[in-house]
This record gives C-alpha cells, structure tokens and sequence, in this order.
C-alpha cells in the first residue's frame, strides 16, 4: 500500500529552483535514502513533504489524500514525522517536555522512546540547551517517534557528529526501522545510508538522477550520480546521462 | 498616612500592576508582542463590567462571570483577525497594528461613553478594611486584588510548567516554525495566549474600576504602569513581574508620601527609567537569551 | 544627465558603466521643488494671515512626519514617544523668552536644546529594543508631561501663554511665523536628505537590512541611531516650538499628547516607511483630513487609528511606498542607480 506518493514535486527558494520535478514513492514499511550533494535540494524536497516550505508545482499525495495544501502540523496529525536539519530542539525545555509536548497516542511512549535511545534516558530533566550535539539529535529523533508516526523524514542526522555518536544513533534507528515505521533518510554519509535502507534515491541540481535498490546499484554508479560524474562524459547538455547505471526517467509533464 | 501604611498600600498596589502586566508578559513571551493596546482593551472590560452590572442588575463580581469568557473570545478573535496578521509585515507591524487598535479603541470609548467618570462598586469591599494595629488598616479591596493577582499568577505559572498547553506555548516561544513540525497548531497557541492576556487585562481593570474612578482616556496609563512593572521585574519571569508590580507600587505610594500626591507617578517613571540606566534586564534577568 | 564619479576608469572591472545619483525624474522634481519653495516663501505678500497660520500648521505636521519617518523608516527605531520633545521644544522657548530672547531666535534654540537632551535620553531608552524602545520613550514623555504639570513657574497644569511676540503686529508676527516654520522645514528636509545621501544614509540602510551583519562588517550601529534620533529630536523640538508661535498657547496635556504620535504614525504610514517624499504626501493628506473632520471629535480620531490598521496589514509599505515599488520611481535622489553607457551610444 503506497504510504506517501510524490509527482512532479517543484519547489523554489525565491528564484532558484531548488526542486525540479520530483517523483517518487513509497510503499509502507519502505526505507528510502535520499543521497547528493550540498546543495542538491534533499533538504528542500524534504521539507516541502513535511509541510515546511510551499510546493510549487505538482503533488505530495499521503495515505492517497492529497495534502499540497495543508499546513506542517495537520500533516503531523496524519502520520508524517519530522526530524528536522540542525535538530532544531526547544531549548527552553527539558528533554521530558521536549518529548511530551510532540506526544500523540500510540506505541510510543516517553518510556519506550527513552529506552531506545539510553544516549538520553539519563537526561531525562535535563535542558534542552545543556545537551552535546549527538544528545540533541537523539532527542529530535525520539520527539518524532513521539507523534507515533507512519512516516518518519530525517534530515541528516549525522552532521557535525562524532562517528561513534552516529553509530549510536544508526543503531537506535534500525530499532525503529525494525519496529515497522516507514523511514525516508536524507543523508550525506553514502555508506551509512546504504547500510541502512533498502532503497536509495540521487539527487543532483533539484532532480533525481538515480534510483534504485540498494544491494542493486554499484557504489561507483551512485558515487558517479551523486557528483554528476556521468554528465561529464559525452558532449553537449548533460541531460541524458550516458554510461551511468540505472538512470531515473524523467516523469513527463 | 503613616509611612508603614505607604508602604502596605504600595505592595499592595503591586498587586493590581502584577495583574495588568501579566497579560502583557504572555503575549510578549509567546509571541514578541508588545501589545500597546493593552490598557484600552483592559478599560473595556471595566466599561463592559459597569454596562453589564447596570443592565442586568448584578454585582461587578458577578457581571465578571459573563464579561471575562466575553473578554477571551475577544482575544481569541484579535489573535486571528489582527495580531497574528500582523506578524507577517516584519517587526514594526505589530507596533503599529496595536497603537492604531489603541487609538481607535480609546477613541471608541470616548464617543459612546463621554469623558465623563465612573466607578464601580465593590459593594462592602469598597469600604472594608482589616485593622492590624491603631495605625495600621489594610484596605479590604486592595488585600483581595492583591490575594487574586497571587492566584492568577500563580495558576499561570502552575499551567505554563505543567500543562501540555504551557508545553506547546514554551515551545512555540522557542522556535514555532519547529513547534509545527511537532505538530503544534502555533496560531491557535497564540489566540489562546491572547484569550489568557485579555481576560485577565479585563480582570485588573475591572479591579482598577473598583478602587479608583475610571473614564476612557486611562487606557494608555494603564499600558505604561504595566510595562514599567513588566521591565522593572524582568521580562520572562511571572513572578518578577509581580516583584516589579510591587516595587512600581511602592515607588509610588512613597513618592505620594514623601514629596505630595503630583509626584507618585513621576517616582514610579523614575524607578522605571533607573533600573533601565543600572540594571536593563530587570530584577530578575531572563533565563535565556532570545534571538 | 548623469553625475560622473571621476576614478581611474582603466582600472574598473566596468568602465563602461558609471554610478549614477540623479536620474531625470530626480532632477527635474528637486528643480521643481526648489521652485515651490520660493513660491511658498512668497505667500504672506500675497496671502492673508489665515493662510499662512494653516499653511505653517502643515509645515509643523511635513516636518514630524518625515523625522518620525527618519527614526523607524530609516533607523528602524518606533517612537510612540516623539512628542516628548515636541513638549520641551514648546516649553524650551517659554523658558528662553523668560529670559529675555527673542522669540523667533528661541524657536531655533530650543530645538537645538533638544538635540541636547536627545543624547542623555539615547543613553536610557536605546537598552531598550523593539516595543519595549516604543512605550520606553513614552514614558519619558509622560515623565516630562508630569514634571511641567507640576512646576508651577510654567503654568502648571493650565499652561502658559506667549506673549513676548506681541511687540509685533499681528500681521507681521504671523508672516515671521511662517517664515521661520518655512525655513526650519527646508533646512531640516535638507539635512535629512545630506545624511541619507552621505554614508550615513548606507549604514541606515544596512542596519534596515539585517542589524547583525551590518554590525559584523563594521557598520557602527549605535552611532548610526543616535544620530538619527539626534535630528529627530531636533525636528520634533522645531515643530513643538513653532506650534507654539504659531497659537501663542501652550498646555502640557496637549502638546505632551500622545495624538501626537497617532498623527505621525499615520501620515507616515499611509505615505510610506521608508521612502523619502511619502511622508510628505502623508502629512498632505492628514492636513486635508484635519481640515475637514477637525470637529468631528473622536470619530475622526478613530478613522485614522482604522486607516493604520489597514494600511499596516495589507499595503506594509504605505501609499507611496507601492507606487515606488511598482513603477521604480525615486523622486528625491538618495538611491544609486547604475547605468551602461553602451546601451546609450549604440543607438546613436
């Protein structure tokens, strides 16, 4: 059953068109990494299906209910978690209520959450602001799950990490992947995204240019997709990409 | 009056600004505006009280029952129709959105109520006092003013730390761009902040009426004893602005006593403009720089 | 019709293009302005003391409404307060003249006084941001109302009255009157304009855009306001001191009123923040509306405060500030434009 379903997603940041038309989908229980360079509009597509930015053009379809039009929180109530760029954490409040104040009814509770990241369980009273980095993006995971999403969005978690934290942190994430929720994960760290999703999609200049299974594609062919590496070869506009292993086609308008 | 009865008198007043000012706090604290149309909005609900208790024959106590849900509404449908728009328009909007709701609102009052005084009546309260020694009375309306601001502060502060509604408007003061990506409905956050602030705007000046003879052009006076309170006490802090409400108080009742009743509110500006010059975040600094 | 900025062209990266301060629209209009104001200065020979104490009364009101315009359209301070020193300004000549000077000289004194005081009261209110530097400078001038409304030597609570003008006819003091605002008008237009050209004027800008960055790349800030907030004062004091001369009384409540700021508030915000000819056109209006609906009391009143609304909700950069946006006119030269002389001599 298709969860979330993207069409010919555009989207702008003023002029730049940082999101050219866009498809994918996913199937519930799905886990799709979104791979690319800076810059290359993972966080923008992200945010426009989390509600955070306006779609320009084209169609974010949920459970099969359209939801262009309505505002980030409906789409929290709907299923749709959010782990934003920077953690962007209350810092004001302590990690409880950070978690409380997301909470909706279901399998998550405070405890349950508590335990799969034990990075905070001992921090549980403590401030927002008081927390290490790896700290804060435990607890902007965990107040996600808190909404009890069917599909949680995560944009790089791994940033400005130290590699033993991110571990820590992959390894709390396979538990909730494990537990059956949808998973769409922008990240930067191509290794770590294919060890842990099924699916990965590349994007470069706003649009996706690879996509496949994750055991399916070479790590040269997504290396070479994420740089624009293909493009190179071959003359005139790069549009087509020759020699580059399973190119995305295009959805015509 | 002697010193020490000054001095009660001054806590107790503080009491009253504590309940004007917290309104101003809320909406300062949740969403960064200052509302400049506090004290004319705080004025209509002490017109509302007088129309309501003469119409319908009540007491202003009980005239409150209906006007204080009347005055949350009110708020409620301002956050939507005129503060919340306001925020769009950059920084200087909101200023100017609620300084033109002042004017209009004052002016309002003025036309359908003339300049002409009024006052409510505390019925025995108005009379009442509590004497403690043979120098020494409280008045009774001033002590209960007082034990009511502690209350609502009290139950503000008591919702704001252990609600989830407290939870959700922390949060959005934080960051509401996040607060809606946790499913936060920041707009109803802040129309219900300003149902709060409203109601207990129209609560201190419904009190405000009881002690003192009130007409349409003390709106403005009321907005600056509460800010001054506000900034005095420190911003972010409920309880500093009950200490700020008190030391405003008392600056005034001493300055009544010592120099003559002209100069009590030009003490109180003095205090004001003095913690400003030495101590700029108030008495009690705020927990956090905001952004 | 450009203004050359001389430099050694060969090392530009462009030499082909020039920077260019006045376009033909803002020539013409600075030559036709230039022509109004010798115009205006010939009024009381043409024109009957009616005239020229409605005109000088619309002097007062372009004057606070382009320094209100300075303080938050330029420095991005909102002033609910300004008429502080519209008061000290009004009661600053009371005191002068008390003391035997001239009272046309003790117009331009006081307002230089309030420069003055202008610096110590920076010092106070600028810890203050936002809102909170808004009701700041209202307290000041509540503080100030009350301090004259209790000092007996100047009237106290039922104000004073100016007699020293009376040495001259009526005729003569309302045509010196207005001469007095009419100069004091062009000279302050002329400063505002010289700073907002000069770098002050780039700072200004900067500060508008983003605070922190300008200050991060050495823009200096605070100095930047206060000298805003210096000429403001200064503005406000001239306009109070010739209210007064102009009706000879003077009460704290009302030139310590706070209508004063709904005036400026309005006249700038339906002309536009930040543009330099819509507080003129604010004030234009306001006159207008003043002389039609001046006895209409308190309605009036509140269809200014509705107008504001309006107009701050939905046309943020007022009347004015739409037409400049929409049709890239600048009226009075204190942009920059930059032109290709490419384009000019290939159609030659």
């Amino acid at each position: 059953m298709t969860l979330l379903e993207v069409r010919d997603l555009d989207a702008r940041h003023g002029l730049l068109q940082a999101v050219r038309g866009v498809s994918l989908s996913l199937e519930r229980g799905d886990t799709l990494a979104l791979v690319g360079a800076n810059g290359a509009g993972k966080s923008t597509l992200l945010r426009t299906i989390a509600g955070a930015h306006p779609a320009a053009g084209g169609e974010i379809l949920f459970d099969g209910r359209r939801i262009n039009h309505l505002p980030a929180h409906r789409r929290v109530a709907l299923g749709i978690g959010v782990v934003p760029e920077g953690r962007q954490l209350f810092l004001s409040l302590t990690v409880e209520e950070n978690l409380l104040v997301a909470a909706r009814p279901g399998e998550w509770t405070i405890d349950r959450v508590l335990e799969a990241f034990p990075l905070i369980a001992e921090r549980r009273r403590s401030r927002a602001v008081n927390l290490s980095g790896g700290e804060r993006q435990a607890v902007a995971i965990a107040r996600a799950l808190m909404a009890n999403p069917s599909l949680l969005l995560l944009d790089e978690v791994s940033l400005g990490l130290a590699p033993v934290t991110v571990d820590d942190l992959y390894r709390s994430l396979r538990a909730v992947i494990a537990a059956g929720t949808t998973v769409l994960l922008v990240e930067q760290d191509l290794s770590r995204a294919l060890g842990i999703c099924q699916r990965v999609a590349c994007m470069l200049e706003g649009r996706i240019v690879l996509e496949g299974r994750a055991g399916e594609l070479t790590r040269e062919q997504v290396t070479e997709a994420y740089f624009g590496l293909g493009r190179l070869e071959g003359a005139g506009r790069p549009e087509a990409a020759p020699g580059a292993g399973v190119a995305h086609q295009e959805a015509s308008p | 009056m002697t010193w020490i009865n000054a001095i009660i008198q001054g806590i107790l007043l503080g009491g009253l600004y504590a309940l004007f000012a917290c309104g101003l706090s809320l909406m300062f604290g949740v969403m960064r505006i200052i509302n400049l149309a506090h004290g004319d909005l705080a004025l209509v609900g002490t017109f509302m009280v007088m129309v309501v208790a003469q119409h319908v024959g009540l007491s202003p106590f009980a005239a409150l029952l209906i006007v204080l849900p009347g005055a949350a509404i009110v708020g409620y449908l301002l956050q939507y129709g005129l503060f919340t728009p306001s925020l769009r328009g950059g920084e200087l909007s909101p200023l100017l959105a609620t300084f033109g709701l002042s004017i209009v609102i004052g002016n309002l009052l003025l036309e359908v109520f003339s300049a002409d005084t009024h006052s409510l009546s505390a019925g025995a309260l108005t009379t009442a006092s509590w004497r403690i020694s043979s120098q020494i009375s409280i008045s009774a309306l001033s002590g209960v003013i007082f034990g009511v601001a502690i209350l609502v502060l009290g139950g503000l502060q008591l919702m704001l730390s252990h609600t989830q509604l407290g939870r959700m408007m922390r949060a959005t003061a934080d960051d509401a761009a996040t607060a809606e990506l946790v499913g936060i409905n920041a707009k109803r956050v802040y129309a219900v902040a300003a149902a709060i602030a409203l109601a207990t705007a129209a609560l201190a000046g419904t009190f405000f009426g009881m002690r003192s003879s009130f007409d349409p052009t003390l709106g403005p006076a009321q907005l600056i004893f509460a800010f001054e309170a506000v900034v005095i006490g420190g911003l972010g802090s409920l309880w500093g602005t009950l200490v700020g409400g008190i030391a405003l108080g008392l600056a005034q009742t001493i300055g009544a006593q010592a120099f003559g009743a002209g100069w009590s509110i030009v003490c109180g500006h003095v205090l004001f403009l003095a913690v400003l010059a030495f101590r700029s975040q108030g008495i009690f600094a705020p927990r956090q720089e905001r952004a | 019709m450009s203004s050359i900025v001389p430099a050694a062209r060969s090392n530009l990266p462009h030499p082909e293009l020039r920077v260019q301060r006045w376009t033909r629209a803002s020539l013409t209009f600075s030559s036709a302005t230039g022509v109004l104001v010798v115009l205006l200065a010939l009024v009381p020979f043409w024109f009957g003391p009616n005239v020229t104490e409605k005109l000088t009364e619309l002097f007062v009101l372009i004057i606070l409404a382009a320094m209100w315009n300075a303080l938050a359209g330029y420095a991005g301070l909102v002033s609910v307060g300004q008429q502080a020193f519209i008061g000290i300004g009004a009661y600053a000549v009371i005191v002068l003249t008390d003391h035997g000077i001239n009272g046309f000289l003790a117009v331009v004194l006081a307002a230089l006084f309030c420069g003055v005081v202008s610096l110590p009261t920076s010092l106070l209110v600028f810890r203050l941001r936002g809102g909170q530097f808004a009701i700041g400078m209202w307290v000041v001038a509540e503080l100030f109302r009350l301090l004259v409304t209790n000092d007996q030597s100047l009237g106290g609570g039922t104000g004073v009255s100016l007699n020293v003008l009376n040495v001259y006819s009526p005729a003569d003091r309302q045509a010196y009157t207005y001469w007095v605002a009419l100069a004091l008008l062009v000279v302050l237009m002329l400063v505002g304009f010289l700073l907002l050209r000069s770098r002050l004027g780039a700072s200004l800008q900067a500060i508008r855009d983003d605070e922190r960055a300008a200050e991060s790349v050495g823009v200096p800030v605070l100095r930047a306001k206060r000298i805003v907030f210096l000429l403001a004062a200064v503005g406000c004091g001239a306009a109070g001191a010739i209210t007064l001369i102009n009706t000879l009384i003077v009460t704290p409540d009302s030139i310590f009123s706070v209508q004063w700021s709904a005036y400026m508030i309005f006249m700038v915000l339906l002309g536009g923040l930040g543009t330099f000819e819509g507080p003129v056109l604010g004030a234009l209006v306001l006159f207008g509306i003043q002389q039609e609906f001046q006895n209409d009391g308190s309605w009036y009143l509140v269809g200014l405060g509705v107008v504001a609304i309006v107009v701050t909700l939905l046309l943020p950069r007022g009347v004015w500030g739409w037409v400049v946006e929409r049709f890239h006119i600048q009226l009075v030269p204190v942009g920059h434009t930059v032109r290709s002389l490419l384009r000019r001599t290939a159609g030659r």
